[in-house]
């Protein structure tokens, strides 16, 4: 059924997409694309990278425990990615930006990822041994997708953005310079909620393809290589879009052809780019003292 | 009463949980608990890297712990690593557990299921399923870890909360971190192995957090930290003896958070309190 790779490529993608759960997952992955390099930006903005990933952790033992009780695993995926964000965000002191909160809220976010962990594993152990299917809460299966599948994740991504709009310039400022944003009457504790909730939303939807540990590599990869590059808002998040997709779209095909698992293509093709861009920028600043130096 | 999966788990939980309450003390006050977090997962592509190519399980969590907790030095500033850093570095080094599992389930043919079984197995552990050897194994790393913070301790605290002044006052600021990050490295690889990565995680954060929300005092909160540790271990252990069929590393991570909760609600009270005084007073 798979005919391997040749350097036909037009034949090659014809092939491909021959198989409709193929051109699922490209539909797939463009709107996971858009809806985790938005939120990922500013998350990496943020530097609430940790918050995301124990966020999106939560997702696994959220699955479990669907799955346990009959109901379904995008059930747990909400209830869980969406509960854990609101309980960093509300106990929490501040906005979560300031360096003395930073300590006391990476302990705070850790507790709440072990314990979800820990309900995990009570779930895990109460169904009398292992799921079926624990790889693929962990790592996704992408391949496994559905008309309906990318319909849901459309409406959802179609939600989130809309939040992100209304909300994105208060959000901005709030998260570059929380100090004057709070003098200027921008409440930075309920941007930090309010975003916090959306990174939720966000990564309980993608990680019913991509996982729970790898939906973080699609937020935080993409918007870091971008913000290797540039610091405008714009720009950074076109540029972290167009990355998203580039390395989903790339990785699926690598994955279908080469017999590998979308998690390892996507995350190898998504860190080539984080890597292309730090040496650029290094690069680009030995240029710039050099020419200095010259002046 | 006490059976010996209980007072083998007794016996490493307790090495386990003193290394992680004296290391997550700096974790926390240094806001580096992610690289905990990273580390705890990196040991579940070294193990898989491990069975891949067919060499021992433990070998591959520890060099990939420690290597990984090196390269987060190198890639910071001062032996410190940027969470944005951390996050790029140890997502690509979960793509390549994929990768691992991939291999390794393809060469094993027939048993399609056994990656994820072996993923889950280094995610939670099995804290009541350890041999004795690897209780006393875990004892012995637990001790050394710990003797090695306490020596630590002065110029590390000194380090981490005025780095500039330490750097001045000729406190080796970079060996410091660096040293620090390899004896997290060991912790990760030995702990996530015998108790699974999750309690690791647990046990670095919340009796570390708790302390530091009761305690200003560095070598008091070091101490409750270890303590607390310890506590949670045998509290758990104890609860999972009285209801049975529940796992072991369920309950200490449910005390843990309890704790960890109490803790949080006494710095709250306390700081409406102080802010009432602090009114009031002048």
């Amino acid at each position: 059924m798979n005919p391997g790779f040749t350097w036909n490529l037009i034949d090659d993608v014809r092939w491909m997409w021959s198989l409709p759960s193929m051109v699922d997952a490209y539909r797939a992955g463009v709107v996971v694309a858009v809806l985790a390099g938005v939120v990922g930006w500013f998350m990496v903005l943020r530097r609430q990278t940790f918050a995301g990933h124990s966020i999106a952790v939560t997702g696994f033992p959220g699955a479990a425990a669907a799955v346990y009780l009959g109901l379904s695993a995008t059930l747990g995926y909400f209830g869980f990615c969406l509960g854990s964000a609101l309980v960093i965000a509300l106990l929490s002191r501040g906005g979560g930006v300031g360096a003395g909160e930073r300590a006391h809220a990476s302990a705070l976010i850790a507790v709440v990822q072990a314990l979800a962990l820990a309900l995990g594993a009570l779930f895990l152990e109460l169904y009398g041994g292992f799921l079926g299917n624990t790889s693929a809460f962990l790592f996704g299966d992408f391949l496994g997708i559905t008309d309906t599948d990318v319909l849901v994740l459309a409406l959802v991504a179609v939600a989130v953005l809309a939040v992100m709009a209304a909300f994105g310039r208060r959000l901005l400022f709030a998260s570059v310079d929380p100090a004057v944003a709070a003098a200027r009457g921008v409440s930075v504790r309920r941007m930090n909620v309010v975003f916090l909730l959306v990174l939720g939303a966000s990564v309980a939807e993608v990680s019913k393809f991509t996982g729970s540990l790898l939906v973080f590599a699609l937020l935080v990869m993409p918007a870091a290589a971008a913000q290797q590059l540039t610091a405008r808002p714009v720009r950074g998040l076109v540029i972290t879009v167009s990355i998203g997709l580039l390395v989903t779209w790339f990785g699926l095909a690598w994955a279908y052809f080469g017999n590998q698992a979308t998690g390892f293509t996507i995350t190898t093709l998504a860190f080539a780019c984080y890597l292309a861009a730090y040496a650029r920028r290094l690069v680009a600043g030995r240029l710039a003292a050099r020419v200095a130096e010259a002046v | 009463m006490l059976d010996s999966y209980t007072g083998t788990a007794l016996v490493a939980g307790t090495g386990i949980a003193l290394a992680c309450g004296l290391v997550g003390y700096f974790l926390v006050l240094r806001a580096q608990v992610f690289t905990g977090d990273a580390l705890s997962h990196v040991a579940f592509t070294g193990a898989l890297a491990a069975l891949a190519f067919g060499i021992d399980l433990r070998v591959g969590l520890f060099a990939g712990c420690v290597l990984i907790a090196v390269l987060f030095g190198a890639l910071g500033r001062r032996g410190r690593a940027d969470d944005v850093v951390i996050g790029n570095v140890f997502a690509w080094v979960l793509g390549l557990g994929v990768f691992f599992m991939t291999l390794y389930t393809t060469n094993q043919s027939g048993s399609g299921g056994s990656g994820g079984n072996q993923t889950t197995s280094v995610l939670f552990g099995s804290i009541l399923g350890i041999s004795s050897g690897q209780a006393v194994t875990a004892l012995v790393i637990g001790l050394v870890v710990s003797l090695l913070m306490l020596l630590a301790a002065r110029p590390l605290l000194f380090a981490t909360l005025d780095e500039t002044v330490a750097a001045a006052r000729g406190v080796p600021v970079r060996l410091l971190g660096y040293g620090f990050l390899v004896l997290i490295g060991v912790t990760a690889g030995e702990a996530s192995q015998a108790v699974g990565s999750m309690l690791l995680l647990g046990l670095l954060a919340a009796p570390a957090g708790a302390a530091l929300l009761v305690t200003d005092r560095p070598f008091a909160g070091m101490g409750l930290s270890a303590l607390l540790g310890v506590v949670d271990v045998w509290v758990g252990l104890g609860a999972a003896q009285l209801v049975p069929n529940t796992p072991g590393s369920f309950w200490i991570m449910v005390v843990a958070a309890a704790e960890y909760a109490l803790a949080l609600a006494y710095a709250r009270i306390r700081r409406g309190r102080g802010r009432r005084d602090a009114v009031v007073a002048p």
